[in-house]
């Protein structure tokens, strides 16, 4: 793999670089051009809107340390993004193991299209069901009352917990469908030989597929814990009072208090961390995979 | 070490039987390979042998512990895959420590026997290597010492030379089988090369739609055929078919065939003989009234391919096309569309009931 690609570079860009370009326009018109606006957002003292006067500060950038707020809802969301990545990991890599290696055929299509379908359902829809479940009186609340002898009462509404679950919900699949992939990749022969040199079941899974299958377990770590470090919508609706984050506050920025050069500030210091998170992770990470 | 008794195993896939009753008693520290056309059950046996699969009905013991529910992990085989089936994420010698090291050996123990696998492979400076920096012959070694070092029962091998070209085969074959006579292990060995099956094992197996079809020490198959099947897909045989006369065959134009070996079968019944090209006679010359050469056929030569060291020719007779092998001795050439008399004994033709 990596010898293919090093082939790949050592032919040169040029011939690629017809192709090459759509893919870059587009980036720049839709990724660099807005993000450069941003940045330049983030060193003004107001928008240069309807001629209100403005000029070039660091305050948004000196706001984010001068005020402990900030510093504390940025590890809270870290800590979320950490927690749910964990959890896509133990509920996400079970399921593409038995996607990948125990189900065949038709069973396995099934599976996949249930594994997929909150992709496609729209993520608002997707939250509100998650409340109607949670609340107290609700449809989780109502079944366990239903099957369990005593009475018990079970409201997750607007609390940590909740924000959780609808979070791994809708993040979960990236790390099926990652797993899935390498898992796919790995031979049966490779299981089959560890088992006839004597290993267990368990012991081929930590000596052999989870080691050969952690490109997918990194490649969907960043896609999921990225995404959930700044997100506002689920801690919103199924966090209530408890759900504010760092996301949720720069989105306060952007839709209700209209002071877009702080949100854009404490926006690119989110970048920031997460770009130095993401390169300290990387060396550990290729050792281990 | 120790034998495998394989007795009366049936398995099936949906209404497909891949092995049929199949009983074989491979002896220990033999050598054994196991021949079939693709589809036979080969690898189905070695699968139900090795604990991969379970069979449907029969036993399976390997030195004498009865090993049908035994999972694979705790038969102590060794088994080397068509594809090797390295570690990718491992070193080579991490590859071969992987069977010590999950039995949770001492490092120092792993590290010496690591190393001697290596050096018994004729690889002992590679163990820092990757599996994708190898080449094939390489490792396929490093398949056999990851196999060999955890000291199994009995080595599996499926097609293990398969992937190899010819040339790095027959390296492997004898380097396989000088390594399998210094560690005396019992070896059952899939292939469908039967010139691998002859030079390599103390026995063959024939396996036909999951049924053994013949079982033995290759001369003893090869010269003594139970079967057409046996008798063509093991070298090369002539088949003259017709009814049995007692002591061989009158073949429809009456022509009899005397064979001394094989089965008996009642006069009057329907059956062949099989004839190795290499054993007939090709002249020109009047029949002679020699009892060590009594089958005589007359025919045609319809084609000769000159090999070298010997010719191949083929005689057309009544309607069939007989295979002749003569070695190359200078003398006697003949030409296509030659009438030629073919003279064989009858000790070197086998009796096969229909
Ligand atoms: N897991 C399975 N499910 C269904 N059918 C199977 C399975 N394994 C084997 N078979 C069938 O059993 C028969 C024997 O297969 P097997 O792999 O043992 O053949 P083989 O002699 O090893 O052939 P080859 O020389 O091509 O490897 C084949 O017809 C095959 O299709
Ligand atoms: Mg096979």
């Amino acid at each position: 793999m990596a010898d293919q690609l090093a082939i790949g570079s050592r032919r040169g860009l040029k011939p690629a670089l017809p192709l090459l370009l759509p893919a870059y326009l587009w980036l720049t018109v839709a990724i660099f051009l807005p993000l450069s606006a941003m940045f330049f957002f983030s060193f003004m003292t107001d928008l240069p809107l309807a001629g209100k006067e403005w000029s070039f500060t660091l305050g948004n950038y000196a706001a984010f340390f001068s005020q402990s707020l900030y510093s504390r809802l940025l590890l809270s969301s870290l800590r979320l993004g950490l927690e749910v990545t964990l959890w896509c990991v133990v509920i996400g890599y079970p399921a593409a193991y038995v996607l990948a290696k125990v189900l065949k055929g038709r069973s396995r299509e099934a599976i996949f299209l249930l594994v997929i379908l909150p992709f496609w359902s729209n993520g608002l829809v997707r939250i509100f069901s998650w409340a109607m479940v949670l609340r107290e009186g609700g449809i989780l609340d109502t079944a366990l009352n239903a099957v369990l002898p005593f009475k018990i009462n079970i409201d997750l509404m607007y609390s940590y917990p909740a924000v959780i679950i609808g979070l791994v919900h809708s993040y979960v699949p990236y790390m099926v469908l990652t797993c899935y992939l390498t898992l796919q990749a790995i031979d049966d022969s490779l299981i089959e030989a560890g088992r006839s040199l004597g290993a267990s079941r368990r012991q081929v899974l930590w000596r052999v597929i989870i080691p050969l299958s952690m490109p997918g377990l990194v490649a969907g770590a960043a896609l999921i814990f990225v995404p959930v470090v700044g997100s506002f919508m689920e801690p919103r609706i199924l966090g209530g009072r408890t759900g504010t984050f760092y996301g949720t506050v720069i989105e306060d920025q952007f839709v209700a208090v209209f002071n877009w050069p702080l949100g854009a500030a404490l926006s690119f210091i989110l970048l920031a961390v997460v770009l130095i998170i993401l390169a300290l992770a990387a060396p550990v990470l290729r050792r281990t995979g | 070490m120790a034998g495998v008794q394989v007795a009366n195993v049936s398995r099936s896939f949906g209404a497909h039987k891949a092995l049929d009753d199949v009983s074989i008693d491979f002896a220990d520290g033999g050598f054994y390979a196991l021949l079939g056309p693709s589809g036979s059950g080969k690898t189905t046996l070695l699968r139900q042998i090795a604990g991969f699969d379970f069979p449907d009905s029969g036993r399976i013991a390997i030195g004498g512990e009865s090993v049908e529910r035994v999972p694979v992990e705790k038969r102590r085989i060794g088994m080397v895959f068509q594809n090797y089936a390295l570690f990718p994420n491992m070193s080579v010698a991490d590859n071969v420590a992987f069977g010590l090291s999950v039995r949770g050996e001492p490092k120092a123990t792993i590290a010496t026997e690591v190393q001697r696998a290596l050096d018994l492979v004729q690889l002992g400076k590679l163990g820092g290597r990757r599996p994708h920096q190898l080449s094939g012959g390489q490792r396929q070694r490093v398949a056999l010492a990851r196999a060999i070092v955890t000291k199994p029962r009995v080595l599996l091998l499926d097609e293990p030379l398969g992937a190899l070209d010819k040339a790095l085969r027959v390296d492997m074959q004898i380097e396989l089988k000088r390594i399998q006579r210094e560690i005396g292990i019992t070896t059952i060995f899939v292939t469908h090369d039967q010139e691998e099956a002859l030079t390599m094992s103390d026995r063959i197996g024939i396996l036909r739609d999951g049924r053994l079809v013949q079982e033995g020490p290759p001369e003893e198959i090869y010269d003594r055929p139970q079967s057409e099947f046996a008798a063509t897909f093991l070298g090369d045989a002539n088949i003259l078919r017709g009814d049995a006369t007692g002591s061989g065959i009158k073949l429809p134009d009456g022509t009899t065939i005397a064979a001394s070996t094989g089965a008996s079968v009642p006069a009057g019944a329907k059956a062949s003989c099989a004839v190795r090209p290499e054993r007939i006679r090709i002249s020109t010359g009047a029949t002679t009234s020699d009892p060590a050469n009594a089958n005589t056929l007359k025919g045609r030569v319809s084609k000769r391919i000159f090999a070298g060291n010997n010719s191949t020719y083929f005689v057309e007779r009544d309607g069939q096309t007989l295979k002749v092998i003569v070695q190359n001795t200078g003398t006697e050439r003949l030409a296509e569309g030659q009438p030629v008399v073919l003279t064989w004994s009858p000790d070197s033709t086998v009796l096969i009931a229909a």
